[in-house]
C-alpha cells in the first residue's frame, strides 16, 4: 500500500510540473498585459503585476483598426461557421440516407482531398479568387473553405445511424424531401452540428493563412493578420500586442470551457480539424 | 442495402440539391485549383504577365536552387524532430491521464490541451515575448541564477530548436487526447490477464499497450507529419524563417516565391515537390506501421 501511496506522489508531481510548463507561459502573457508599459521590462521583474492596469487594453482598442479587424473576425468566424455546418451536413445527409450513382465516388473523392493541404494549393485559389472578384472580400475568405471534407466525413457517420423508418414515415405523410430535412433531421443532429460549428468556429477565429492570401486591405483584416502584422513592425510595442493577443485568445478559451465534452469527443470521433 | 429510393423524381434529385452547395465549393475552390497548379507547375507565371508554357524548365531550376533545397532539408529536419518528440511526449502525457482513477484528471486533461486552442500566431508572440534575447523571461531567470542569456532565436541552430519545441508545446494536447481515446479503447481484461501472469509494468507496456495503440500511434504520426509540413504561421512570427535561412521551411519559401517574387509558375513547382514529400511521408507510415490487423 505505501508502495502505491509513492506511486500516486510521482504521479500527482509530475502531472504539476507539466502542467505548470503547459500554463506558465499562457499566464505570463495575460499577465503582462495586466503591467504598465513602464513596468513591463523593469528589473526586478515580478510575475504580477505591481501596479495593475488596463491601460494597454484601452490604447489597443483605441489605436488604429483594430475594433474593426475584431468584428471583421467576429462576422466571418460566425457566418463560416454557420454555412459550414449547413452546407456540411445537408452533404453528409444526402450521403448517408439516400441511394444514388457515384455516391462512394464522390465520397471517396472528399475523402481524398483531405490530403491536400491549402498550403500546397495556395497560388491557384488566389487566382481562383481573383477570376471571381473575390480578393479583398471576407467572403473570399468564407466561402472557399466552407466545405470541409472532415465535416462531411463527420455528419454522414452520425446521420447513418438515424432510422430510416422516421424517415420513410414522413414521406408517406406527404412530407417533402427538404422538409424533411430540416424539420426532422436538422433538430436530431445537435450533438454533430455543436461539434462542426465548434470545430469550424475555433478554426475560423485562429485561422490566417486565408486571410492572408485574401485579404491586402487594412480594413479587411482579421485578428491574426493584424497580430502578424504588429510583431512585423521594427519597433515592437509589446504592452499593446499582449493585449491584443490576449483579447485575440479570450473568445477561444471562453467557447473551450462552455463546450468542453464537444471537444473531446470530437477530436476522437475523428481526429478534426476545420 | 436501404431501399427507400422509388424512382420518384424528388427523391432522385434530392440528394444531388443537397449535395450540390458542397460539390461547387470542393470543386471551385479545391479540385480545379489542385489540377491548375499542377499546370502552373509547367509555366512561367506572373500576376501580370501572359503566361507561358515552359515545359520542366521550373523544375530544372529547382533541382539547382541551392535556398528551396535549404528550406527542403529545413522541413525534413523540423518535421521529424517535432513529430517524434510530439508522439513521445503526448504518449506520456496520454498515459499518465488515462485511467480515469486518479482525482482531477479531467482537469489535467484540459489544462494540457489549453495550448492547443490558441492560434499559431498567437503562440509565436507569446515565445517570442518570452525567449527575447535582452527581455525575455527566461533569459531574465538564467542571468538571474549567475548564467548568461542564451540566443534562443537569433543563433542559427538554437532558433530551429526553439521552433520546434514550441511546436512540441502548442500541439501536444491535441495528440494528447486522440492517444487517450486510444488507450481507453484497449480493453481491461488483457491487462488484467497480464497482472495475474505476473508480467511487468516494461512487459505490459511492450506486450499490450504499443502493439494494440498501434492505429491511434499510427494516426497521431500522420497528422502531425501534414502538420509540420505545412507549417508556416509560427516560423513567420517567431524568426520570420531567419536568422539567415536557417529556420525558413518550403511553405515560406512557396509564398516569397509566388506573391512577393511574383513567380507563380516556379513557386507551383515548389509546391508539387511538397505534396510529394508530404504523400510519400504518409505512404511511407502506412506501410510500417499500418500492415498488420488490430485487435480493436
Amino acid at each position: 500500500m505505501n508502495k502505491q501511496k509513492v506511486y500516486n506522489t510521482i504521479h500527482y508531481v509530475l502531472l504539476i510540473v507539466l502542467a505548470l510548463a503547459t500554463l506558465l507561459p499562457v499566464l505570463w502573457v495575460v499577465l503582462s498585459s495586466f503591467k504598465p508599459q513602464s513596468e513591463l521590462f523593469r528589473v526586478p521583474l515580478t510575475f504580477l503585476p505591481q501596479k495593475w492596469t488596463v491601460q494597454n487594453y484601452v490604447s489597443s482598442l483605441q489605436a488604429g483598426n483594430f475594433p474593426v479587424y475584431f468584428s471583421n473576425t467576429v462576422f466571418v468566424a460566425v457566418v463560416s461557421t454557420f454555412i459550414t455546418v449547413m452546407v456540411n451536413l445537408m452533404a453528409g445527409y444526402a450521403l448517408a440516407k439516400y441511394i444514388f450513382k457515384g455516391r462512394n465516388l464522390i465520397f471517396t473523392i472528399m475523402i481524398a482531398t483531405l490530403m491536400i493541404p491549402l498550403q500546397v494549393i495556395m497560388i491557384p485559389i488566389f487566382l481562383q479568387l481573383k477570376n471571381f472578384g473575390m480578393l479583398n472580400s471576407l467572403w473570399g475568405i468564407i466561402i472557399p473553405p466552407a466545405a470541409t471534407p472532415t465535416g462531411v466525413f463527420l455528419a454522414r457517420q452520425y446521420l447513418v445511424n438515424l432510422p430510416d423508418s422516421l424517415i420513410e414515415a414522413a414521406r408517406i405523410d406527404g412530407a417533402k424531401e427538404y422538409s424533411i430535412f430540416f424539420r426532422i433531421i436538422l433538430p436530431m443532429s445537435k450533438p454533430i452540428v455543436a461539434t462542426i460549428a465548434i470545430f469550424s468556429f475555433m478554426w475560423r477565429w485562429n485561422d490566417y493563412l486565408w486571410p492572408l492570401i485574401v485579404i491586402t486591405d487594412n480594413k479587411k483584416q482579421t485578428i491574426q493578420q493584424a497580430l502578424a502584422n504588429f510583431v512585423g513592425q521594427l519597433q515592437i510595442n509589446w504592452s499593446d500586442l499582449l493585449a491584443m493577443t490576449t483579447i485575440a485568445i479570450i473568445p477561444v478559451i471562453i467557447v473551450f470551457l462552455a463546450f468542453q465534452r464537444f471537444f473531446f469527443s470530437g477530436i476522437a470521433a475523428g481526429s478534426v480539424k476545420g | 442495402m436501404k431501399q427507400h429510393t422509388k424512382g420518384n423524381f424528388h427523391q432522385t434529385a434530392a440528394p444531388l440539391l443537397f449535395l450540390l452547395p458542397n460539390i461547387l465549393i470542393f470543386g471551385l475552390f479545391i479540385i480545379v485549383p489542385a489540377i491548375q497548379g499542377l499546370r502552373m507547375s509547367f509555366t512561367e507565371w506572373g500576376v501580370f504577365t501572359t503566361p507561358r508554357f515552359i515545359g520542366f524548365a521550373n523544375f530544372v531550376e529547382l533541382a539547382q536552387d541551392t535556398v528551396f533545397w535549404k528550406t527542403f532539408s529545413n522541413t525534413i529536419v523540423y518535421s521529424l524532430f517535432t513529430v517524434s518528440l510530439i508522439m513521445v511526449y503526448a504518449l506520456a502525457l496520454a498515459l499518465l491521464l488515462y485511467k480515469n482513477t486518479i482525482k482531477g484528471e479531467k482537469i489535467f486533461r484540459s489544462l494540457f490541451y489549453i495550448p492547443s486552442l490558441l492560434s499559431m500566431i498567437t503562440v509565436g508572440i507569446a515565445w517570442r515575448f518570452i525567449l527575447g534575447d535582452e527581455m525575455g523571461i527566461i533569459n531574465y531567470l538564467l542571468r538571474q541564477s549567475g548564467g548568461s542569456g542564451i540566443p534562443w532565436l537569433t543563433d542559427g541552430n538554437l532558433a530551429m530548436v526553439s521552433i520546434i519545441g514550441v511546436s512540441i508545446w502548442a500541439q501536444a494536447g491535441y495528440y494528447m487526447i486522440i492517444l487517450i481515446a486510444g488507450l481507453q479503447a484497449i480493453p481491461l481484461e488483457l491487462y488484467e490477464a497480464a497482472t495475474i501472469d505476473g508480467a511487468s509494468t516494461t512487459k505490459t507496456f511492450t506486450a499490450i499497450t504499443l502493439p494494440l495503440l498501434r492505429s491511434t500511434l499510427l494516426v497521431v504520426m500522420v497528422l502531425s507529419t501534414i502538420a509540420s509540413f505545412k507549417a508556416y504561421e509560427l516560423i513567420s512570427v517567431m524568426t520570420k524563417g531567419g536568422p539567415g535561412y536557417a529556420t525558413k521551411l518550403i511553405v515560406q519559401q512557396v509564398y516569397q516565391v509566388a506573391f512577393l517574387e511574383d513567380r507563380m509558375g516556379y513557386a507551383s513547382a515548389m509546391s508539387i515537390v511538397l505534396m510529394l514529400i508530404i504523400s510519400i511521408f504518409t505512404l511511407v507510415q502506412f506501410k510500417f506501421t499500418g500492415k498488420e490487423q488490430d485487435y480493436e
